[in-house]
């Protein structure tokens, strides 16, 4: 076991870890905070994206240790932040959602591509998003949703 | 039922209501089974075989159950107390295997243990010795005179079978759906136009992003209770009951959210196996598959198919011939329903003399596969239309005009004794043809396509619901139907709100816990809005007519319900119950069906590049003939979905075997549409014509597209010049089949 340090949603976490425990595993499993999900295992569909210092990572394929001395911010925490209104009103007006299984993920890559300023296009947006799956939507009211934070007008 | 909307107002219905589910779901509140943790719970994993075919030799399990951490091992063979057979049409399948493996993947022995970790570690550690026996890994292979029979002794029926009585099977056929109807050969000889092939459709992975989870906890007491990622949990609770001997009262499903279904979760999958496990464990046990675990779990059936079409010479169509051969895997799961319905879409909505269907569903030794959106229609339309559009070629007609000319109006038979087309099929076609701007002129290596069909929908018309106002006024909706992410709970509310006047704040719709939640059928088949929510205008309208009962003349106002409860009961509480029951008008039967004929129709331009293959989807119509639309954006949303898994399962999904396994186990090489797959355009029409046996005269969508869509796709290609005969359309297949045309000399461009 070794001593991880990190801080999950502004809250100091210091707890002994396995060597090969996965973030997710971490959040979910130890935390309780569920809302980063379980999926492909293999860093293609984005539903277990949380930010790492503000960038994000897929944390099925992360160790939990990589988050020491760093800022984890997962939907959990970005829900209580008071910018998630604006998210929340975006994708609710274009039913940005279906079953939700994705959302979370895609919510927190939306926050740092905008953070980032990386979302001036329909391309970029597109480009930006391409690393999170939805199975559901077909993408038309996530691109809206996404197209309306990011102060695009879209095609 | 039917109600002409234009001459109805409404204050729910017709309006975009927000999904009543959106804050939770966004603010990554919303349970799945996966969420869930209980008290002692323990984790399971599942031993599969590696090999497609084999006897199971030996299982040593000594190094695992040494493991520190394990709490069980299960084998097959400790299963000896039940007939550990399941399967709801066809039981033929055993919880785990117990002398053979009839597929690479199949269940052997699962393990519970404190963590995750342990047990799949320990799962690892179990040794099993097979002795090989040899596979049918195809439907030729299957279907050939020598091949081994992956089944022995007759058939049994499963519990929802509904097919009618089950015959011998022939070899390793295991349902046969034939239909026969006018002189085929008469039709045949007289016709000028003959358009004949055959083709190839693939294997594919629905990709629930949610993989099947399930938590089973059995105690002496209260029997089974489950948490469970299943679309269909009164089906479930009844396969469980039937494998366990229990009663009905002493199996409870409970379904939160599903991360997607698309036909993945219906009817019994992972569920057996974890509460065989928990059952032997003394505690609850929670399993959840990995994606190369659900991809085997259950996929869709791949196909192989010949077609024939007999036409005049000016485009009249006068006959079809069908034969396929569709492949189920090791275990029948759901494959002869979905062998019916694509018998059912085989002709086409067309005016036919005559026409034959033959369709089998086979045995093979893969992955057993099951229900996958818009299942059969999704597997014949791309056919039946690309013969249509051959006929009009070699007529020289319009593609639109041998569909205007040839497609049946509402009212005409479909199939006999069966319901007649109650759809206007010629006028969504024309939506599509002037969405998609049918006569301007194209670009170079570009084509476009449409395509007509249906989808027998609806399933078994059996759902019920009940609607509890309670004293301060507001209504809880209880119904059985699992949210799947379609939105029914959003549609409920506004159904329930309608009917009682309510603003929709003032309902709440809970769901899918078999003990408190009225029975429903299933969801999938596109049956939620239409028959569940029949149910739910059924259960408002009844606490409706008991609340005009004590309001005993008084205008009936929301604001006024706590009062009339106050009347009625003489204190602040008590409650009204209302309830809503759908069942069959006859009996239901398959055969007398379906519900609803879900309509098929879709529009696509692409473009193809003629050095490298790839096709570009430039535009993509799709049409939600939807009766009356409760919530257009959700049938918009739902429909876009539709389209986009579509467009994959055209361009580029496919499952691939290498001696049985599946190849591309993993999302790394099983592709599915990004954002960047959409198309330039997409368009989704959505018409109200009221002629749907549902709620203010609605029907079901969100199949359709997903039949439409390839089908489209294929037919422009085919007229950009490139007639493919086998899905999908790979840069590489499309450029071999360019090759091919440039060499015979008939490549147009």
């Amino acid at each position: 076991m070794i001593a991880l340090e990190t801080t999950v949603n502004g809250r100091p976490v210091s707890l002994e870890i396995e060597p090969r425990e996965l973030l997710l595993d971490l959040l979910r499993e130890r935390l309780g905070l569920t809302g980063a999900k379980r999926s492909c295992d293999v860093q293609v569909c984005g539903a277990c994206t949380v930010l790492i210092d503000g960038a994000p990572v897929s944390s099925c394929c992360t160790l939990a240790h990589e988050a020491g001395g760093r800022d984890v911010l997962t939907i959990e925490g970005l829900a209580r932040k008071p910018e998630f209104a604006r998210f929340e009103e975006a994708f609710v007006r274009h039913a940005g959602l279906q079953c939700g299984f994705c959302t979370p993920g895609f919510l927190l890559t939306l926050k740092a591509l905008l953070e980032a300023g990386e979302l001036g296009s329909e391309e970029a947006l597109v480009h930006g998003l391409d690393g999170n799956i939805c199975r559901c939507t077909g993408y038309r009211g996530i691109l809206e949703a996404a197209g309306e934070l990011a102060g695009l007008e879209l095609a | 039922m039917t109600v002409a909307p234009e001459t109805q107002t409404f204050s729910q219905v017709g309006k975009s209501l927000s999904r009543v589910d959106a804050g939770e779901k966004l603010r990554g509140e919303a349970q799945f089974v996966g969420d869930i943790s209980l008290p002692h719970m323990l984790h399971g994993a599942v031993l599969r075989s590696p090999v497609a075919h084999a006897r199971i030799a030996s299982i040593d399990t000594s190094t695992a159950e040494a493991l520190p951490g394990v709490a069980c091992i299960l084998l097959g063979r400790d299963l000896d107390d039940i007939d550990p057979h399941y399967g709801h049409a066809i039981k033929d399948r055993p919880i785990l295997a117990v002398d053979r493996v009839r597929f690479a993947g199949e269940p052997v022995a699962a393990v519970a243990a404190e963590d995750a970790a342990t047990a799949a570690e320990a799962a690892r550690a179990i040794e099993v010795a097979y002795d090989e026996l040899p596979p049918v890994l195809t439907v030729e292979d299957a279907l050939a005179e020598d091949a081994p029979r992956l089944h022995e002794g007759p058939l049994r029926a499963g519990l929802f079978h509904g097919l009618g009585e089950l015959r011998e099977p022939e070899g390793n056929v295991c349902y046969r759906y034939r239909i026969d109807r006018g002189e085929i050969e008469s039709a045949f000889d007289h016709a000028a136009i003959v358009v004949e092939g055959e083709y190839t459709f693939p294997a594919v992975y629905q990709y629930a992003m949610e993989t099947h989870s399930v938590i089973a906890h059995v105690e002496e007491g209260t029997g089974i209770t489950l948490w469970a990622s299943c679309q269909h949990p009164f089906l479930v609770r009844a396969e469980l009951a039937d494998l366990f001997g229990v009663p009905l009262a002493r199996v409870r499903v409970l379904v939160p959210f599903l991360g997607g279904g698309f036909g993945s979760k219906s009817y019994t999958k992972m569920e057996p196996v974890t509460v065989a496990l928990a059952r032997k464990a003394g505690r609850p046990v929670k399993i959840v598959n990995r994606v190369d675990e659900s991809m085997v779990t259950t996929r869709r059936h791949g196909m192989r198919c010949w077609m024939r079409t007999a036409a005049t010479g000016d485009g009249r169509l006068l006959g079809r011939d069908v034969r396929f051969f569709l492949d189920t895997g090791a275990y029948a799961d759901n494959g002869p329903r979905v062998t019916a319905t694509a018998g059912d879409a085989a002709p086409g909505p067309y005016r036919w003399a005559a026409y034959r269907v033959d369709g089998a569903c086979v045995y093979t030794n893969t992955g057993p596969a099951g229900s996958y959106r818009a299942f059969g229609a999704a597997h014949l339309q791309w056919i039946g239309e690309s013969q249509v559009d051959e006929v009009a070629r070699r007529a020289g007609i319009d593609r639109l005009q041998i569909r205007r000319e040839n497609l049946l109006v509402p009212g005409e038979e479909l199939r006999a004794g069966g319901k007649p087309l109650d759809a206007d099929l010629i006028g969504d076609v024309e939506q599509v043809a002037g969405a998609l701007g049918w006569e301007e002129p194209k670009r170079p290596y570009t084509g476009r396509g449409l395509a007509v069909g249906l989808l027998a929908a609806g399933a078994h018309p059996v759902s019920s619901a009940l609607a509890r106002l309670e004293s301060d006024g507001r209504v809880v909706v209880l119904v059985g139907t699992t949210e799947v992410g379609q939105g029914a709970r959003t549609v409920f509310t506004q159904i329930a709100a309608e009917e009682l006047g309510l603003p929709p704040e003032r309902v709440v719709v809970q769901g899918a816990d078999t003990r408190y939640t009225p029975y429903d059928r299933s969801t999938g088949a596109s049956r939620s809005t239409t028959l569940a929510g029949l149910a739910v205008q059924r259960a408002a309208a009844d606490l409706r007519a008991q609340l005009v009962e004590i309001a005993g003349g008084d205008e009936l106002d929301p604001d006024d319900f706590p009062a009339l409860l106050v009347r009625r009961f003489g204190f602040a509480g008590g409650e009204l119950l209302g309830r809503g029951e759908v069942r069959p008008q006859g009996t239901g039967s398959y055969a007398e069906g379906p519900v609803f004929w879900e309509v098929c129709v879709g529009g696509a331009e692409v473009e193809v590049e003629p050095d490298t293959g790839v096709v570009r989807v430039r535009k993509l119509v799709t049409v939600a003939d939807v009766g009356k639309a409760i919530n257009p954006q959700l049938v918009e949303r739902q429909d876009e979905g539709g389209a986009l898994q579509g467009l994959g399962n055209a361009l580029f999904e496919e499952l691939v075997f290498a001696d049985g396994q599946v190849a591309n186990d993993t999302l790394l090489d099983y592709r599915v549409p990004k954002a960047s797959d959409l198309p330039d355009e997409m368009t989704c029409v959505i018409v109200e014509n009221g002629d749907g046996p549902g709620p203010f005269g609605a029907k079901g969508c969100g199949e359709g597209a997903q039949a439409a869509v390839p089908a489209a796709i294929v037919t422009a290609l085919a007229d950009a010049g490139v007639e493919v005969k086998e899905l999908p359309l790979t840069p590489e297949r499309v450029w071999r089949r360019i090759r091919e045309l440039k060499e015979e000399g008939t490549w147009p461009n």
